[in-house]
């Protein structure tokens, strides 16, 4: 039955190209999501869009209740020096798991640390602060606002920027010691100059 | 790294309490023209800590601050288009659920289009190699105890299959 | 001990799938019939093996024995018993094992079913379902134990997602599995016709069976899927076009695609390497959405605890076995031959119409789930991939599709007439019209595109409708008549009717749905009255309450309409104090036509709930037209004809005055 029209089936017949097409195009595919995997990109992490504009405007009050503090955190007092912008809260596990870091940045010379308080209780803020160790020059308290304006989606984060007041690094979740060490503080060297 | 990025996910998912309700009656804006807006704008934007629902949908704490900001500022007078632009200032392209247009989308807007005509070429060149008429040599002519024959077997053919 | 006994026979089933992967194969290539014949005990016996230990892994969760590390890690003791055994496939490994389960079932079912095939054909399909086998008992073992022991031993497991305890969510993984992995069956089918080297028309009824089987279960698992996120997210809100439902939902449009081509194949010995492309492609789908959900490189609500380890596990497998059937295509398709001709008019034509709309219809969801992943591997930045998207170009997809599925049934094989087929559809276009009119003219919005989208459901409806009339001669023979033809019709064509008007109801439940949701969200305090779509919502009040492992708040609506009593709504907000979980149970009334949903959510200072009241039309519509495409499938599965198995070759009828066949 199939000699009879053999005619109609091999003429024209569609070359051998097409047959291989679906494994080529496979290929192509798994080789761009095993590149994916291998690179530990984390689909997760949003980079930032802020990185070399200048910070935000904003300008917060310090944790209520909060005695012996200078008046909250504003825009003005991230110029000047290398200034390390951490977003914390006393709900936040992660932000614990980061503070031996935060602290080690603290005692940098040449540098400030300031700290914006998300979405936090003051007196929760108060007593975790002064349980763990208080690394902040200036704390700012957000509502929420001021998160949106740095484009926080998650915490902890944190922001180097350089004198002029221009955010020159993000970081999303926990400063593990290593990335202190080999990310960090590398920047911070190099924004100093 | 990834044990503290799931530490991470730990407390952007304790954020996210995923089924309670998204749009709170104190969010409303009294203007019914201005909360359509903010709806329709809500639902374009994607709420970032939650996995693939807009803010219009999730009520996880960003996804809530995110419509306050919007109904913020189209009370404070912003077109639509500036109000999504305030927010991918802040978040970037992957805030936006319907991706831009541009040349990094290019495969992706018409990608859909233009596998429909070359697939739609393929099958027109397989078809035109299926018509009978194509089939070669043309058989033999039948002889009459033959039509008489066919002729019967159609007349029995019901319909369809 | 019952958890080292399930671990055993877990790996006996591997060593087993080893051995039908392989002795079948190579005797069928040596046409060794001992050799063969171990296929069918070996598939049997895996699926035996396999039910121990998937029995074992429950026995486990119904006594709580924490002292296994997936029981403590998804179980908790206060969970109700049907929630401890559906949490068996709750989770990674458990599902995991719930896949080969399934696996090793079809797989046991084509040995003890198979009768009727060639034996090489029957031989080789075994031996790459035991092939399959291999790799995923193997991905089991090594990567994702289900019976790892946990010291020291909790004294409580850490419980399970509150969401998931649930029956809706509860049998969505079976039937979609059920359905995932039936396709696998159609991929076995088409790896053993490339080894072997033809497709004959009989292939294509073998494989049907299967594929339908697959296919119906897929439905129904998609459904309970959307059902579940319709009334429990709390907003009416049903499909999200989330990458994991694109996974589940990817495979059914392809393997739609497939039903209708193998028909073609079967029929007119065409398109036939069209066809096997298709089954690999299918079980393919099914296989790269196991990765999505399980490999962390997609940002999902559903995805489970993502471990890059063995994201990269399944990876290996995806390639040898997508690459591998994908290489075998490329080198032995080439060969196959077909022999049936027709013009482009024609059902043939009108099947390829369907394949060319569904395949391009797969690919879009495809390019949407994967871009933003691809784009950020190359370094293009991470954009979102959301609803919209798919809106605009899934939908202008599917609109000539539907048209085409009320006009292509109508067309005679080989060559049809298309405008006989029209004129025949003319009261379908008369209705859909009327629909129209109709929609327009009632709604006060003037959706255009919504008024569009009842009129495709009605023109399909009707027009499928018109086609089993036609066929029985409806109107033009007398009545009885028309009976005895319609009994005399073959069940597979009554499952396309069925089928196809299901999916009509579906499209109009969609529809309605999407455009004409009423919504109203407000605070309410006990006694007051909301108006929604013409229903009174009368707010009753909160009152508190506790289930086996959470606490609760229910809140009462007396609904009314034009005074008369319609249902008592009572809404709930549940909290789980082990997961520090809150989750609402929206009341739901249904008409048939539609849905009364009523959600409450927390109290403000003024003695006043957040309320939010939603009308939904033709919601329904979605769930009961899934039901009756898969009442659809199953009509068609029971035809005869796969009962019945693959006909003798008949003797050869000597034509009268026949001349010997032309040299």
């Amino acid at each position: 039955m199939s000699d009879m029209s053999d005619t109609a089936t091999t003429r024209g017949r569609p070359s051998r190209i097409l047959f291989v097409l679906p494994v080529l195009l496979f290929g192509v595919l798994a080789a761009v999501i095993a590149y994916f995997m291998l690179t530990g990109r984390d689909p997760r992490l949003l980079p930032s869009t802020l990185i070399d504009k200048p910070a935000p405007e904003f300008s917060l009050p310090p944790i209520a209740g909060w005695q012996g503090r200078k008046p909250g955190l504003a825009t003005a007092d991230l110029k000047g020096k290398v200034t390390v912008v951490n977003f914390f809260a006393s709900w936040c596990v992660p932000c614990l798991a980061e503070h031996p870091q935060v602290m080690a940045l603290s005692k940098i010379k040449g540098i400030q640390v300031v700290g914006i308080n998300h979405k936090d209780r003051p007196a929760a803020a108060k007593e975790w602060l002064t349980r763990h160790g208080n690394p902040y020059a200036r704390i700012g308290a957000d509502a929420g606002r001021a998160a949106i304006e740095w484009g926080v989606y998650g915490m902890p984060e944190t922001f180097i920027l350089d004198k002029t007041g221009r955010i020159r690094f993000k970081h999303v979740g926990v400063i593990r010691p290593e990335t202190l060490k080999h990310k960090l503080l590398p920047i911070i060297r190099d924004l100093q100059k | 790294m990834r044990a503290l990025a799931a530490l991470l996910m730990l407390v952007m998912v304790a954020a996210f309490v995923p089924a309670a309700l998204a749009v709170e009656p104190n969010e409303v804006l009294k203007d019914p023209a201005l909360e359509k807006r903010a709806r329709n704008i809500s639902k374009r934007l994607r709420c970032l800590v939650c996995q693939n629902q807009s803010i219009d949908d999730s009520n996880a704490g960003l996804a809530r601050d995110l419509r306050v900001l919007v109904r913020e500022r189209l009370t404070a007078g912003d077109s639509d288009k500036q109000v999504v632009g305030f927010v991918v200032a802040r978040y970037g392209d992957f805030v936006l659920l319907r991706p831009p247009v541009n040349a990094a989308t290019f495969v992706l807007w018409f990608g859909p289009l233009l596998i429909l005509l070359l697939a739609g070429a393929g099958v027109f060149v397989f078809l035109r190699r299926r018509r009978p008429e194509s089939a070669g040599a043309a058989a033999r002519p039948l002889d009459a105890a033959e039509e008489k024959r066919l002729d019967a077997l159609l007349a029995d053919d019901g319909p369809g299959s | 001990m019952i958890a080292e006994i399930g671990h055993f026979a877990l790996i006996l089933a591997a060593l087993l799938a080893v051995v039908q992967g392989t002795v079948p194969l190579v005797g069928a290539a040596r046409g060794n019939d001992p050799l063969m014949a171990l296929a069918k005990p070996a598939a049997q016996a895996q699926f035996l093996l396999i039910a121990v230990a998937f029995g074992a892994l429950t026995y486990a969760y119904v006594v709580s024995d924490f002292s296994i590390a997936n029981v403590a890690q998804n179980s908790h003791s206060a969970k109700p018993l049907l929630y401890k055994i559906t949490g068996v496939w709750a989770n990674h490994e458990g599902s995991m094992l719930l896949w080969v389960l399934i696996l090793a079932l079809f797989g046991a079912a084509l040995a003890s079913f198979g009768r009727n095939l060639p034996p090489t054909l029957h031989a080789r399909a075994l031996g790459v379902q035991g092939l399959i086998g291999v790799a995923f008992l193997a991905f089991l073992l090594f990567s994702s134990n289900p019976f790892e022991r946990l010291t020291p031993v909790p004294l409580d497991g850490s419980g399970l997602n509150p969401l998931l305890q649930d029956p809706g969510l509860a049998f969505h993984p079976p039937f979609l599995y059920l359905g995932y992995v039936g396709f696998s069956m159609a991929f076995s089918f088409a790896i053993a016709a490339l080894l072997e080297g033809r497709v004959d028309p009989a292939w294509a009824r073998w494989v049907r069976p299967w594929t339908l089987a697959a296919w119906s279960c897929l439905t129904v698992g998609i459904a309970l899927g959307s059902w579940w996120a319709y009334y429990e997210l709390g907003w009416g809100g049903w499909w999200f076009w989330d990458p994991v439902e694109n996974a589940s939902f990817m495979p059914w449009i392809a393997g739609a695609a497939l039903l209708h081509s193998s028909i073609v194949v079967e029929k007119r010995d065409t398109l036939k390497s069209w066809t096997v492309l298709l089954a690999i492609i299918v079980f393919s789908l099914s296989l790269v959405g196991t990765f999505l959900v399980r490999s962390g490189v997609l940002t999902s609500v559903h995805a489970f605890a993502t471990d890059p380890q063995r994201g990269l596990f399944i990876l290996a497998i995806l390639v040898v076995t997508i690459g591998g059937s994908l290489t075998l295509y490329a080198w032995r398709a080439p060969q196959l031959r077909a022999t049936g001709s027709f013009r482009p008019v024609s059902r043939e034509g009108a099947l390829v119409l369907n394949n060319l709309l569904l395949t391009v219809a797969t690919a879009t969801v495809f390019i949407g789930t994967l871009y933003p992943l691809v784009l950020d591997a190359v370094g293009g930045g991470k954009i979102s991939v959301g609803a919209p998207y798919f809106n605009a170009t899934f939908i202008p997809i599917m609109t000539p599709l539907v048209m085409a599925m009320a006009i292509g049934p109508m067309l005679a094989w080989k060559r049809g007439d298309l405008w006989a087929a029209l004129g025949r559809l003319k009261l379908a276009l008369g209705a859909a019209l009327a629909v129209v009119a109709l929609t327009l003219w009632l709604d006060s919005a003037r959706d255009i595109l919504a008024a569009m989208g009842m009129a495709l459901a009605t023109w399909l409806f009707v027009g499928t409708a018109l086609e089993l009339a036609g066929r029985i001669k409806l109107g033009r023979a007398p009545l009885m008549d028309s009976l005895r033809r319609a009994a005399g019709l073959p069940r597979a064509a009554y499952g396309m009717t069925v089928a196809h008007m299901g999916f009509a109801i579906v499209i109009a439940g969609i529809t309605a749905s999407s455009a004409w949701q009423t919504e109203s969200i407000q605070f309410m305090k006990p006694g007051e009255t909301t108006n929604v779509a013409g229903y009174d919502f009368r707010f009753l009040g909160v009152k508190d309450g506790r289930g086996p492992n959470y606490t609760s708040q229910f809140g009462s609506f007396a609904v009314t309409r034009g005074g008369r009593p319609v249902a008592t709504l009572v809404a709930e907000k549940r909290f789980y104090p082990v997961q520090r979980r809150q989750t609402t149970e929206a009341a739901i009334h249904t008409t048939w036509l539609s849905d009364l949903y009523a959600v409450i959510g927390d109290a403000n200072k003024s003695g006043g709930w957040s309320v939010r009241l939603y009308h939904n039309p033709l919601v329904p519509w979605i769930w009961i037209g899934a039901l009756v495409m898969f009442a659809g499938g199953l009509t068609s599965l029971s035809d005869r004809r796969h009962r019945v198995g693959a006909p003798r070759r008949a003797r050869p009828v000597a034509l009268a005055g026949s001349a010997p066949a032309k040299a």
